[in-house]
């Protein structure tokens, strides 16, 4: 098994015809990926050839759904209109929905987040993020493929560079998944959503969390752990150097006066027992002796 | 992107909610004048963005014209929290009676936003929140229904305000949502709303954050920046569409993905540990791409800081190869070389992920002696360490 993506996975592509959509596409097709169909509004009817497998192309996803039964969607779009193609995956009943799009304004994120929580029917994972890959089975987002195998160790992070180092790292002992939660402010699926999901896996060993400055939801990561995760986690935290009030790169990595400083985020995560690493090659050796121990 | 006190009282007058116009001056001379303008007792503020300006002597009352010059003397190029004051609001004074406090932000732990109101405003209000929780009311505000009347009623209603005031907070409120939604703001705060002794509810301050993701929509949002502020390094930067914070340390960054940034930078001050206190320069992302006019762009960035006395390159090479990533780098050289800006000091790299191999191999094919090889990211940041303290 895996979470939330699996070989079974049918996905759908928001903007299948724009450029980084068109390239990912091509990417995850390789990566064996089972892509059903695309949406681009006014471009219904066409057909994307990527090696020999012809993607059909709607105007809207409920139509692609209808056709397809297409169960995940990976969103592409320009920040300006990716609200209304969340609320559309949404109103579509599209259970996992992954936003990779960068930029997008605060007051949408919100927006949409509460809608989905309202129908109560999706999942979003994003916006800001690398997407979802659970190797050998299916890979939904910009996670290169190439970088891993399939394996029993968890990962969670909100960088996607971290992501594809750590699994780079740990390329020998694998990966049943690894989820790009994104580095917003406001975002669908959460480190917790994530450890809860990878405790429930019976695929899963062990979890690698890796965090980084800004707001406390690795605080709230390493409550949860104390109260509901048995399987051993590995943390990591980047942003120990970054200056008060300075934006480093993700939208939602700043440190506010004295809230979001990675110091709080390890001495939480340490407090309840997960061995945080100091740099993401001491991470990985953490991991290692892990996954080697649970092995004897 | 934070604004100062004048542009967030601007946004609130757009939106109607209620508060007092002054004049931003530069020079005393031109304080007196705003004075003379204005007429009457007036307030000259110090424009800084940061809280605690009364306490720092940033804030003065003045008589008469000719006290507003003197006290904008006083005030100008006064240091408050580190910043410089270069500008100062003057403004008609308001006899006021009692301080409020309300707010409207983006709670990111639950996703959703937050209306905050106090009747005992005027205070520090982090302080107010650790010292009587119960004097703050807090609400949370649905992202999509918003703050209507209702809304507004029960914030009004949460914090205790009385009848004598209750219909002007709610108009405040309802006025202050349009700001905090119309103009995608992550945090509008007054402090203090004051009652004046003749009954009136105004934003005597205001502190609004915008959301920079949401520019496309607001281009006009772009002149609210204020570019004297920001080190010239980074208006450089940005002006190239990149994405650099300038720190204060002798080893220049350049990588991909923002988390590997952090993460290099925290690295680099680790091994620099050893060789006295060695620290990273700055922040760069150049993104996923890495082509060689960005890493030409950032080089050149880099270069211009004098601080800098070697530069660590560390990319992961995920859709884009290595490889590719290598010949980036050379061109990069070789353009910064055409243009008279060669590349004097030496260059770390650490190339990891998709054609790794292939990347260092057409680095030392290269045989440029600026440029050295290492293998691991730990093992990077202590060699350009190394060579940042051999240059100092």
């Amino acid at each position: 098994m895996a979470i939330f993506l699996t070989e079974n996975s049918k996905v759908l592509i928001q903007g299948i015809t724009g450029s980084e959509g068109g390239k990912h596409t091509r990417h995850m097709v390789a990566d064996g990926t089972n892509i059903v169909a695309g949406v681009t509004p006014g471009k219904g009817g066409q057909i994307v050839e990527i090696e020999g497998q012809q993607i059909p192309v709607f105007n809207s996803v409920g139509e692609a759904v209808i056709a397809t039964g297409a169960d995940v969607s990976v969103i592409f779009v320009p920040p300006r209109f990716t609200k209304s193609a969340v609320y559309e995956a949404i109103d579509a009943l599209v259970p996992l929905i992954i936003i990779i799009t960068e930029g997008v304004p605060v007051h949408d994120s919100a927006d949409f987040y509460a809608y989905s929580q309202r129908k109560g029917t999706s999942r979003i994972i994003g916006p800001n993020c690398p997407g979802v890959i659970s190797p050998g089975k299916s890979n939904a987002g910009i996670i290169p493929g190439s970088i891993t195998v399939a394996g029993r160790i968890g990962l969670v992070s909100k960088s996607g560079t971290l992501t594809y180092q750590m699994m780079n790292e740990l390329s020998d002992l694998g990966f049943s998944s690894a989820v790009g939660i994104g580095g917003d402010p406001v975002i669908g699926t959460t480190h917790i959503d994530c450890l809860a999901a990878f405790e429930a896996d019976p695929d899963t060993d062990a979890i690698v969390m890796i965090g980084e400055i800004g707001g406390d939801a690795e605080e709230r990561a390493a409550a949860y752990i104390a109260a509901h995760v048995t399987k051993p986690v590995v943390g990591y935290v980047a942003g120990f150097t970054a200056p008060e009030g300075k934006t480093m790169g993700h939208a939602g990595a700043i440190v506010s006066g004295s809230s979001g400083t990675a110091a709080a985020k390890r001495e939480a995560l340490e407090a309840v027992g997960v061995k945080v690493g100091k740099t993401p090659s001491e991470t990985a050796r953490l991991m290692r002796d892990i996954i080697t121990s649970l092995q004897v | 992107m934070d604004l100062y006190e004048y542009q967030a009282k601007e946004l609130f007058a757009k939106h109607g909610v209620p508060t007092q116009a002054g004049l931003v001056v530069r020079t005393p001379q031109h304080a007196e004048d705003a004075a003379t303008e204005i007429g009457g007792v007036v307030v000259v503020k110090a424009q800084v963005k940061a809280g605690g300006r009364g306490k720092a002597g940033g804030v003065k009352l003045a008589l008469t014209p000719e006290e507003a010059g003197a006290r904008a003397k006083d005030i100008l190029g006064l240091e408050i929290k580190g910043l410089t004051v270069h500008q100062v609001l003057v403004t008609a004074a308001a006899d006021i009676s009692e301080e409020y406090y309300v707010s409207f932000l983006l709670d990111r732990s639950n996703r959703t936003f937050l209306a905050m109101a106090s009747k005992d405003g005027g205070v520090e209000i982090e302080q107010l929140a650790v010292e009587r929780p119960e004097a703050l009311a807090k609400v949370v505000v649905d992202a999509i229904t918003g703050v209507d009347r209702a809304k507004a009623e029960e914030i009004v209603d949460a914090a205790g305000f009385d009848d004598s005031v209750r219909d002007q907070v709610i108009n405040v409120l309802e006025k202050l949502w349009d700001v905090f939604v119309k103009e995608d703001a992550t945090l509008v705060e007054v402090n203090p709303l004051a009652k004046t002794t003749s009954g009136e509810v105004l934003a005597l301050d205001g502190k609004v954050t915008l959301d920079a993701n949401a520019t496309f929509r607001h281009p006009e949002h772009v002149l609210l920046e204020d570019t004297t502020e920001v080190d010239p390094l980074e208006v450089a930067a940005a002006a190239k569409g990149l994405n650099y914070v300038k720190l204060s340390g002798s080893v220049g960054i350049i990588g991909n993905g923002a988390g590997l940034v952090m993460s290099t930078l925290d690295v680099v001050a680790y091994a620099g540990e050893e060789f006295g206190g060695q620290r990273p320069a700055n922040f760069l992302d150049i993104g996923g791409g890495a082509s060689a006019q960005v890493m030409a762009d950032g080089l050149e960035i880099i270069l211009s800081d004098d601080e800098v006395k070697a530069v660590l390159v560390n990319v992961f090479g995920g859709i884009t190869a290595c490889d590719a990533v290598a010949n980036g780098i050379l061109q990069a050289l070789e353009m910064l070389a055409g243009q008279g800006k060669a590349v004097t000091m030496p260059l770390v790299v650490r190339l990891n992920g998709n054609n790794a191999d292939l990347g260092r191999q057409i680095l030392r094919d290269a045989r440029n002696p600026l440029v050295e090889i290492v293998e691991t990211m730990d093992g990077a940041a202590r060699r350009v360490a190394e060579l940042a303290a051999q240059g100092a």
